[in-house]
């Protein structure tokens, strides 16, 4: 039965996600710095005085590897913003590896902060100030209620059924156990040392292959990497911003306004894009923008995704032939953006130039035909490019701490056994796996083993 | 005629009902220097085992251990009246460890009402207690049904299934406590009418069978263990029963199977006679021939019930089927082809009192200074009663004594568990006590209950000051030689040598911790004690039990030791009393509901109620920590 999470580590990027100069991981509860001790190269951080910064790597205890550079702050209670103990992990920007220092972090023993929690601790351990107790309440009942339901609901529904399925099969082994326990004269099969090591090498093995197709994992867990081209100016950012809800690309009239390569996350009708805005390609002189040219070209050769944007109000340039021509062995869609000013491109020219898509027409600016944009989107990646990935189901840093944790507790199983403890002391690891796994899927049910044991078994006296 | 009330004595502590639940109650009461009166139907049923005649068996078992540690009595009686005694689970862990007895029925009784008898504070006496004495929400006392009114500080109502209790064989019912008892009728109108919330339970046991008419033959014989063992930590070894009697085992067949099955119709459990929610646990061999249809074969268990009779126990064959089919159904199996009945199995349904009313001292919410324990409270089992009798006599005699309550953890005991589970969760069925409800089963082990509990026992005024001082010896012994074979250094010297190569593992490099060497799985405590000497008083074998335990099961326990500080950190967040939940915004009304039914005394036992979810506890911790209560007035 888990107790309430409430004095558990937890851990969360602070920073918000993009190419940043810097990223910030945070931790905080009891055992922060006791776990940021233990991915950390350099100063004993055990015994740093209380607010302080100090320079290091971090490195992976399993395979020895350097991850990063960085400098960590270490800050005791009370005196933090969440009145616990808190380290913060000032890493390279870049969500790549501050994600894999997180997850490093979260394999170590921190759990994934839900969205809001650490002001939530803030609150609970009482920082902020009672003035403000009935927003917050609400706010942590709206974000703790959405966030497990937002969880829930990004569960694929096959990883959802493999993880139903491991807790299955682990269950019938401790249930199996708990009945030769408690009715040690009853006749039913013995669970041996050897039954219980095969099944925990078995799971352990699915838990691994899931895992390594979180690693791979890059669509679903970092987003289809979805490129927006076209020429300067013609709706490209627009595009991005409808898409990010937001104004966060610099959107003005003047050619070459975006300069740089921007990356934002955006969930499209269950899809999950990375979406790289891209400067516009074109050749250029400007020296800042030669750089932010070459770095397009490079993420568009990357890219999963290519939603080339047209002018339709202006006659095909070569460049937009160039991108037509250099996007078509991509996935792509064709945007012919300006509908609302009068049509300049014909469709058949772009069959001329071997566009085998249906051009979407959208005039960004009047909202129209967006709807659409997004509807292709959710096609093609239900409809084909998931197929390249189809074994992809892991897809967050939530999913891939508790299934390490889990791992973790079959590894003790086994070494446990190993040891030739006996059984039902094998089984508090066991017992771990099984409430780890289903905290992924939000299936942990009191007395969840004691239903099933008398459903199995004719017991009793 | 209407029968005349009269005033009689007051007591301290009185008690209703002399069951495994009452006795424990009253003893405590009693020994705490409460005078206690202890009140019983029938007084030929004291300490009656209408069912199984066997105590303890895993979880069970350990719960009479904590029992003993805490001066209660049920583990002496066993000890004193056993004819079987076996440790079960001995292929397994020492976690799990549990010891069986089967008890001779009659001695059982008799030699509890001795005890109780020669209680100095303690009054014995039949009597049927209709009525609770309750002034302003306060009970004060009881009233029988010769008209006696007993005044009390507190009271404790043990009344087990004689509440409205109805017999069940076939289409006969009748009005009837355990065993054609008196039932008690109109206790369960007056806690009605006091506002308590009661709901139907069932439960059941099977036929008795004359011992000379079994052909053992055709069983297996299933022979007590030689090795000694006793529940008390206070029977010594040398008085281990070397005369035990046997039980023997047979099965069911399709025979019997199809018997069952052609009477369905006649079964109460089928034919809707039978309201009363039943155990999953302890199900009748009809439903379990229903719900486990493709089960070739039950087994059943013959269990003496005692060494002066030869009536045999059919164990695992509760029925409620009609006399006539009952006996067709024995017959059917082999080994009883001739039996002879001696009683038919029946069920019984009774009133419980839903646990959910009740605080973790056992006292109840609705009235206070009552108390109750055991099967009232929608237990199954004497070992269940027992550990909650003695808990409700506790505060019982600490309530008359105007001292706060006590209460045990679930990282504390078994018992804890057992009254968490039932006051936080209520429960739908006979709860048992199962390995499995403990979340740290491995810090409450049955061989450590002493360890636990002696101390809060001697606090209490129940442990003697000589049992108290042994417990101290034993524990300072653990320690010390804990505390020895992690500084002394087992080296690799050509006896230890050929030690591991007759094990077939690896020869030592280097010197290593006797604490280190111990921890191979091939290493017993006596080896060690072969290459570094025995400790300067030679240790008894508990003490090297603990010792090797600690020792080699150390990781286990460390983890199991980190959880329970994370469960302390939750328990020492108090929740005051009646906080008016539907003014506290932002909770859930599903947990409003809970929480106001439930009255949690703590936050974790909040987020232990079903319903309560995280944000809703985060909630209620926010406005106790910061004071802002609203209460009901």
């Amino acid at each position: 039965m888990p107790i309430v999470t409430e004095y558990d580590t937890i851990a969360a990027i602070s920073t918000p996600p993009g190419e940043g100069a810097i990223s910030i991981v945070r931790l905080s509860g009891d055992q922060a710095v006791k776990i940021a001790e233990h991915v950390f190269k350099g100063t004993n951080l055990l015994k740093v005085p209380s607010h302080t910064i100090h320079y290091g790597h971090i490195v992976d205890p399993e395979t020895k590897r350097e991850l990063d550079e960085v400098m960590v702050s270490v800050m005791r209670a009370p005196k933090t913003f969440t009145r616990e103990d808190v380290v913060e992990i000032n890493c390279h920007g870049g969500i790549v590896p501050t994600n894999k220092i997180l997850q490093l972090l979260l394999a170590v023993g921190a759990r994934m902060a839900e969205p809001g929690e650490f002001t939530k601790r803030a609150f609970l351990n009482g920082r902020i100030d009672l003035t403000q107790a009935e927003s917050v309440m609400d706010l942590i009942r709206a974000k703790t209620d959405r966030s497990m339901q937002v969880a829930l609901n990004q569960l694929d529904g096959n990883l959802q059924h493999l993880i139903h399925n491991l807790r299955h099969d682990i269950s019938e082994v401790l249930v199996q156990v708990e009945v030769n326990i408690d009715y040690p004269e009853y006749d039913e099969d013995e669970i041996t040392s050897k039954l219980m090591r095969e099944k925990a090498v078995e799971v352990q093995a699915r838990i691994d292959a899931l895992l390594s197709t979180a690693q791979q994992g890059k669509i679903l867990r970092e987003g289809l990497a979805t490129a927006i081209v076209g020429r300067p100016n013609v709706g490209k950012s627009s595009l991005l911003n409808y898409l990010l809800h937001e104004d966060k690309a610099i959107v003005t009239d003047v050619a070459g306004t975006t300069r740089d390569v921007l990356e934002e996350y955006v969930n499209v009708q269950g899809v999950p894009l990375k979406l790289v805005d891209t400067a516009g390609i074109h050749d250029t002189e400007d020296k800042v923008e030669k750089i932010g040219v070459a770095r397009s070209r490079q993420a568009l050769a990357a890219a999963d995704l290519i939603i080339l944007v047209l002018d339709a109000s202006e006659p095909l340039t070569a460049e937009d032939q160039a991108l037509i021509k250099d996007t078509q062995d991509q996935k792509r869609l064709v945007i012919l953006n300006k509908t609302d000013l009068p049509a300049r491109i014909d469709q058949s020219e772009l069959a001329a130039l071997g566009v085998k898509e249906d051009p979407i027409l959208t005039s960004i600016k009047d909202q129209s035909g967006l709807a659409a944009i997004e509807q292709q989107i959710k096609d093609l990646f239900f409809g084909g490019i998931e197929n390249r990935q189809q074994d992809i189901l892991v897809s967050n840093n939530r999913q891939i701490g508790l299934l390490q944790q889990a791992k973790a507790s079959l590894t003790d199983v086994i070494s446990g056994l190993d040891a030739q403890m006996p059984i039902d002391l094998v089984q508090i690891d066991m017992t771990a796996c099984w409430e780890k796994l289903g905290e992924i899927t939000g299936e942990n049910a009191p007395d969840e083993l004691i239903t099933q044991l008398f459903s199995q078994f004719c017991l009793g006296k | 005629m209407e029968v005349k009330q009269y005033d009689s004595r007051e007591y301290d502590v009185i008690v209703v009902g002399a069951g495994h639940a009452g006795c424990e109650a009253a003893l405590a009461a009693a020994r705490m220097g409460q005078k206690t009166l202890l009140l019983t139907i029938n007084l030929d049923m004291v300490a009656f085992m209408p069912c199984n005649p066997s105590v303890g068996g895993p979880a069970k078992g350990i719960v009479v251990r904590e029992v003993d540690a805490l001066g209660g009595q049920m583990a002496k009686n066993i000890d004193a009246t056993y004819i079987q005694m076996r440790m079960l689970n001995t292929g397994k862990g020492p976690a799990v460890r549990a010891l069986r007895a089967q008890a001779d029925k009659a001695d059982y009784h008799a030699v509890m009402k001795d005890t109780l008898e020669n209680e100095p504070q303690l009054t014995l006496r039949q009597g049927l207690v209709d009525d609770i004495i309750v002034e302003d929400g306060v009970c004060k006392g009881v009233i029988t049904a010769t008209g006696a009114r007993y005044y009390a500080k507190s009271v404790v109502l043990t009344a087990g299934t004689s509440s409205r209790g109805k017999i069940i064989i076939g289409e006969l019912t009748y009005s009837s406590g355990p065993n054609n008892s008196l039932p008690s009728i109109k206790l369960s109108e007056s806690l009605e009418a006091n506002g308590f919330k009661l709901r139907r339970f069932k439960t059941g046991t099977p036929p008795r069978v004359d011992g000379n008419t079994i052909d053992y033959d055709q069983t297996e014989e299933q022979p007590g263990d030689k090795k000694p063992n006793h529940f008390s930590f206070e029977t010594p070894d040398t008085a281990y029963l070397k005369d035990q009697l046997s039980c023997w085992m047979t099965y069911t067949n399709e025979t019997t199977h199809k018997i069952i099955r052609d009477n369905l119709s006649r079964a109460p459990m089928f034919s809707g006679i039978i309201e009363g929610v039943g155990p999953r646990y302890c199900p009748s061999i009809e439903d379990k021939v229903v719900r486990f249809a493709d089960k070739p074969r039950h087994q059943l268990f013959l269990e003496p019930e005692g060494r002066h009779t030869e009536e045999y126990y059919v164990g695992d064959f509760s029925t409620s089927m009609p006399e006539e089919i009952q006996l067709k159904m024995l017959h059917s199996v082999a080994g009883l082809q001739h039996a002879e009945l001696m009683r038919p199995g029946y069920a019984i349904e009774y009133d419980i009192i839903e646990p959910w009313q009740l605080t973790h001292s056992l006292e109840t919410k609705v009235v206070a200074n009552l108390f109750t324990a055991g099967q009232m409270n929608g237990t199954s089992g004497y070992e269940e009663a027992a550990g909650q009798g003695l808990i409700a006599g506790i505060n019982a005699g600490l309530r008359a004594q105007g001292k706060p309550a006590f209460t045990l953890g679930r990282n504390e005991a078994y018992i804890g568990v057992m009254i968490d589970d039932l006051v936080t969760k209520g429960t739908n069925e006979p709860y048992r006590l199962l390995t499995s409800r403990a979340e740290y089963r491995l810090i409450l082990r049955h061989d450590n209950a002493d360890l636990r509990l002696t101390a809060k026992g001697h606090e209490l005024g129940l442990i003697n000051e000589d049992r108290y001082q042994k417990y101290l010896v034993k524990k300072s012994e653990i320690e010390r030689e804990l505390a020895r074979l992690q500084q002394v250094r087992i080296k690799p010297t050509p006896e230890v040598q050929d030690f591991l190569a007759e094990h077939h593992v690896a020869p030592l490099k280097d010197g290593v911790l006797a604490s280190e060497f111990l921890k191979r799985p091939e290493v017993k405590y006596e080896d060690v004690v072969k290459f570094i000497g025995a400790s300067s008083a030679e240790a008894d074998r508990y003490v090297k039990e603990q010792v090797e335990i600690q020792i080699k099961y150390q990781g286990y326990i460390k983890k199991e030791e980190q959880s329970v500080e994370r469960l302390k950190r939750l328990e020492a967040k108090k929740i005051p009393q009646k906080i008016d939940y539907n003014a506290i915004n932002g909770l859930a009304t599903e947990a409003q509901q809970k929480l106001t039914k439930i009255q949690p005394e703590t936050i974790a036992q909040a987020s232990r109620i079903s319903g309560v979810n995280p944000a809703d506890v985060a909630i209620l911790s926010v406005y106790i920590e910061q004071g802002r209560i609203a209460k009901i007035s």
